[in-house]
């Protein structure tokens, strides 16, 4: 019996995980582009919600919706990008101007979160589907039917960015202005385009992610401070910048999450994810995938 | 002197600004609107002290605020005891606070640092909700209202929170005049740099966090008696105290402690209008408008508003300078001549390093003399910065052992090895950029002078000696590769070294700089100081050092007098390759 409630939180967890590795990988995508720690991601998260909320009301399930999240949260995230962050030049130091875009971030956060407390209201929403309340009985397991198909369906888009990034030119260019943005547009590479692509793949993941979690969590404009810190923690456990490394991230802050219940109370469910994500700042700042660069 | 004293004179000046502000005001609401503004210019001034003058971004200082406001409300409900006092125990758990979380946490550098700091507050948050402490009102206590802070002339919450801001503003103020400021600065601008110019980069770190520590959980602790009332885990642990810190420090601009004030006294008020007159509509307008003011600022001035208009004050005042002339060597030469001794300074014995992959150095041994120029030299890649980073403390050895002055100093940190006397320069000039010529020559003086105005007066001499005394005030973004290999050579001597380190100071001169360099080396060594020099190229070696030591491929391939290495056969091999060396045995026509 004791296995098999092991087995069921470590299944709780992964499923979870999921959802948290897919916009982890965005974050971790326009970190390892860009360089810059977009602290408006949960905002974007919260932002796809809506929009799936939204979808639900005109009657498209929720699923599709995640899915139908990405054409729109592209184009936001790459005009928000031209609009916003490419204007940030920092005097031509890229130290400077990455702090000046990471704050410019925050900033943005802070609008999106209280804009939409404005527009919005503060009312948390919820979507109702049939799956929400639904299990799958796999022996004494019993798994959320809205949190698997969730699970799946990140599994599928986290795979697809893999494969544009590895297999196709346009990938390879993005890579490689991650790797070195000089040596990059001496190839060719219009690294500033290759910016905006990052940001606007990365926003609609994480749009795509928040479609996903509204099937089973409850939609409200505060929702991105739960999450934010969550795919930081994914992303630096990872290794900042690594796609897998985030993906991977992701599983394990839904298993601690979920395991962190067995032996503490519901209310210090997150102490254990704070506590695994210091204990890898100081054991292995470079994350589980990272490389560390040589400083001397 | 006079703009120390100008200093301390605005700061006198803001102090009775604010007390007649808050003499003069009437409404209620305004004085609300008053204290605000004391109280996030101090909270600003604060955050300033780690991550403006230290450049260390932290993205959780309202930890201490938290700490700060929770400490002085459950000690006046829990014992009954005074908020006044209940401040110094406050500051006394923000300081032990700051220490256990830097000492792990100034291990991680740059954003790491930053994505640490997120997680304390966090985790207060957590914790003080699972303690049940989601809610604490301060009780009111009417009897004595003046002794636990509650007062009901709102005149004297504006004087409290002016008198946090005047003590921020004064520490803020000593630390920016100190040494301590000074090597604060030098860590931000270039951390490698600093600590090899003699300072200890966590110890300066864990400084300036204790610091800012303090005032913040002071500011905490008036906020929640003069404002808040009651204190939740969200209202003083939550994101929106960090992110009004961010935008007032931001806004004014870091790294001065006027950028805090300027940045509260504009965004305060704006936003408490905003709040007051549409708040009740749209109840997050506050978070708009410091989020919009945030992107505008980065967008439009992302140094601040204070630097913005410094720089176009200093444009102008610098438009009338005319052009430097060229340096020559001083030609007053030092009283005594000191000449190489037999004396072993600094011994290095079977050094071993391999990075991955590459054995860097192996078997490596050699003796320093006093006051001797030995010439390290050899092809790029055979190991000499890597020689040198070990000989500074930049690298461990694998294996081996190096001593100084006898003692054995293998794995000592840069900033011991300098205050020990080995100075060093880098192949590619390390400057403080932001810091003027001068000053980046005083952040070397500081090894061996407590006091601003005794470093000054030992940079100024190290500028002389090394003839850049009219560029003491110039940016070392102005200067020429010539002139900054003089400002770091000054900056090595402001540390008064027995060994001075030189890594390529030669290249990319030209044939007069380098003439100029040459001269100044061996007024160095005349001097009293011993010198260990790298290069590459062999000619201006050879008109200068007294003795040669030959790397190749991590190996000491030959040890000696120039001549005697010149003629070696193994040197000519690795520099100029086999066949050179069989042309060279031919009988020249």
């Amino acid at each position: 019996m004791v296995v098999a409630e092991l087995i069921q939180y470590v299944a709780t967890g992964l499923l979870v995980g999921g959802v948290y590795a897919l916009m982890s990988i965005g974050l971790a995508l326009i970190f390892g582009v860009m360089r810059v720690v977009n602290f408006a991601q949960g905002d974007f998260m919260m932002l796809g919600m809506y929009l799936t909320f939204f979808y639900a009301m005109a009657g498209v399930d929720p699923l599709l919706g995640a899915l139908l999240t990405i054409p729109p949260f592209f184009a936001l995230g790459w005009v928000v990008h031209r609009g916003l962050l490419a204007r940030v030049t920092g005097g031509g130091d890229p130290q400077r101007q990455m702090d000046a875009q990471l704050i410019l971030t925050l900033g943005l956060s802070l609008v999106i979160t209280n804009a939409a407390t404005m527009i919005l209201t503060p009312t948390p929403r919820g979507i109702r589907t049939a799956y929400a309340t639904q299990a799958f009985a796999l022996g004494p397991i019993l798994l959320n039917q809205a949190r698997s198909y969730a699970f799946a369906m990140a599994l599928v888009l986290a795979a697809g960015v893999y494969v544009f990034l590895t297999r196709t030119d346009v990938g390879r260019a993005l890579r490689a202005s991650a790797d070195d943005p000089e040596a990059a547009s001496y190839q060719g590479i219009d690294v500033r385009a290759m910016h905006g692509l990052a940001f606007g793949v990365g926003i609609a993941l994480v749009a795509a992610a928040g479609g996903l979690l509204a099937t089973y969590y409850p939609i409200e404009p505060s929702v991105a401070g739960n999450f934010i810190v969550l795919m930081f923690v994914a992303v630096v456990l990872g290794g900042l910048g690594s796609i897998p490394g985030a993906f991977v991230g992701g599983l394990v802050i839904g298993l601690v999450q979920s395991l962190t219940l067995l032996v503490l109370p519901f209310q210090l469910q997150n102490t254990g994810v704070f506590i695994v994500f210091l204990l890898v700042l100081y054991l292995r700042p470079q994350g589980l995938f990272g490389r560390r660069a040589r400083t001397v | 002197m006079a703009s120390r004293a100008r200093g301390w004179l605005a700061i006198a000046a803001i102090v009775a600004a604010g007390l007649v502000l808050a003499l003069l005001l009437q409404e209620r609401y305004h004085h609300r609107v008053l204290t605000l503004v004391f109280l996030w210019a101090a909270m600003g001034l604060a955050w300033n002290i780690i991550s403006g003058y230290a450049g260390q971004i932290s993205f959780g200082h309202q930890v201490f605020f938290g700490i700060g406001a929770y400490v002085t409300v459950l000690l006046v409900v829990k014992t009954g005891l005074t908020p006044w006092l209940g401040m110094l125990v406050a500051i006394a758990v923000a300081v032990l606070a700051a220490i256990l979380i830097g000492v792990p946490t100034f291990r991680l550098a740059g954003i790491y640092f930053g994505l640490a700091t997120l997680a304390y507050p966090l985790i207060f948050r957590i914790v003080m909700d699972w303690l049940g402490y989601q809610e604490v009102a301060i009780p009111m206590i009417r009897d004595r209202p003046g002794w636990f802070m509650q007062f009901s002339e709102p005149r004297a919450f504006d004087l409290l929170a002016l008198g946090v801001l005047a003590a921020t503003l004064v520490l803020s103020r000593a630390i920016e005049t100190s040494r301590l400021g000074y090597r604060l600065r030098a860590v931000k601008e270039n951390e490698q740099a600093a600590e090899a110019m003699g300072v200890d980069a966590f110890r300066a770190k864990m400084a300036a966090y204790v610091l800012s520590a303090a005032p913040a959980a002071v500011v905490g602790a008036v906020y929640i008696h003069a404002i808040l009332f009651i204190v939740t885990p969200d209202a003083v642990f939550g994101l929106l105290v960090i992110s009004q810190t961010l935008v007032v420090s931001l806004v004014g601009g870091i790294g001065t402690l006027w950028g805090p004030l300027i940045g509260a006294a504009v965004m305060v008020p704006v936003s408490e209008v905003l709040d007051s007159t549409l708040g009740d509509r749209l109840p997050g307008i506050q978070g708009v408008v410091y989020g919009a003011a945030l992107m505008l600022i980065m967008l439009y001035a992302p140094e601040g508003l204070y630097w913005r208009v410094h720089e176009v004050l200093r444009a102008r005042g610098a438009r009338g300078a005319g052009a430097t002339e060229p340096i020559v060597a001083p030609a007053t030469a030092p009283a005594v001549v000191s000449t190489p001794s037999g004396t072993v300074l600094l011994e290095v014995r079977d050094v071993w390093k391999a990075f991955i992959g590459l054995q860097a150095l192996s078997e490596v041994s050699f003796d320093v003399r006093e006051h001797e120029i030995l010439g390290v030299i050899g092809p790029n890649g055979a190991g000499k910065t890597t020689l040198f980073n070990i000989l500074n403390g930049f690298l461990i050895p694998d294996r081996g052992s190096v001593r100084f002055r006898g003692a054995e100093v293998t794995g000592l940190r840069p900033s011991a090895l300098c205050r020990r006397g080995v100075g060093r320069t880098f192949q590619v000039v390390r400057t403080f950029p932001r810091l003027s010529v001068l000053e980046n020559v005083m952040v070397g003086a500081f090894v061996g002078e407590r006091t601003v105005s005794r470093a000054r007066t030992v940079a100024l001499g190290a500028l002389a000696q090394v003839g850049l005394t009219q560029r003491a005030d110039a940016l070392p973004g102005g200067l020429t590769t010539l002139e900054l290999r003089l400002m770091e050579l000054a900056r090595c001597l402001a540390t008064a070294p027995q060994l001075a380190l030189l890594d390529e100071p030669l290249a990319g001169l030209s044939t007069d700089g380098v003439d100029v360099m040459i001269g100044m080396i061996r007024r160095v060594r005349d001097g009293g100081v011993t010198v260990v020099i790298i290069e590459h190229t062999m000619q201006a070696l050879l008109r200068l050092a007294d003795r040669l030591v030959v790397l190749d491929q991590g190996r000491r391939l030959a040890e000696g007098a120039p001549g005697d290495v010149t003629r070696n056969p193994a040197v000519i091999e690795a520099y100029l390759g086999k066949r050179w060396l069989a042309r060279m045995a031919a009988p020249t026509c």
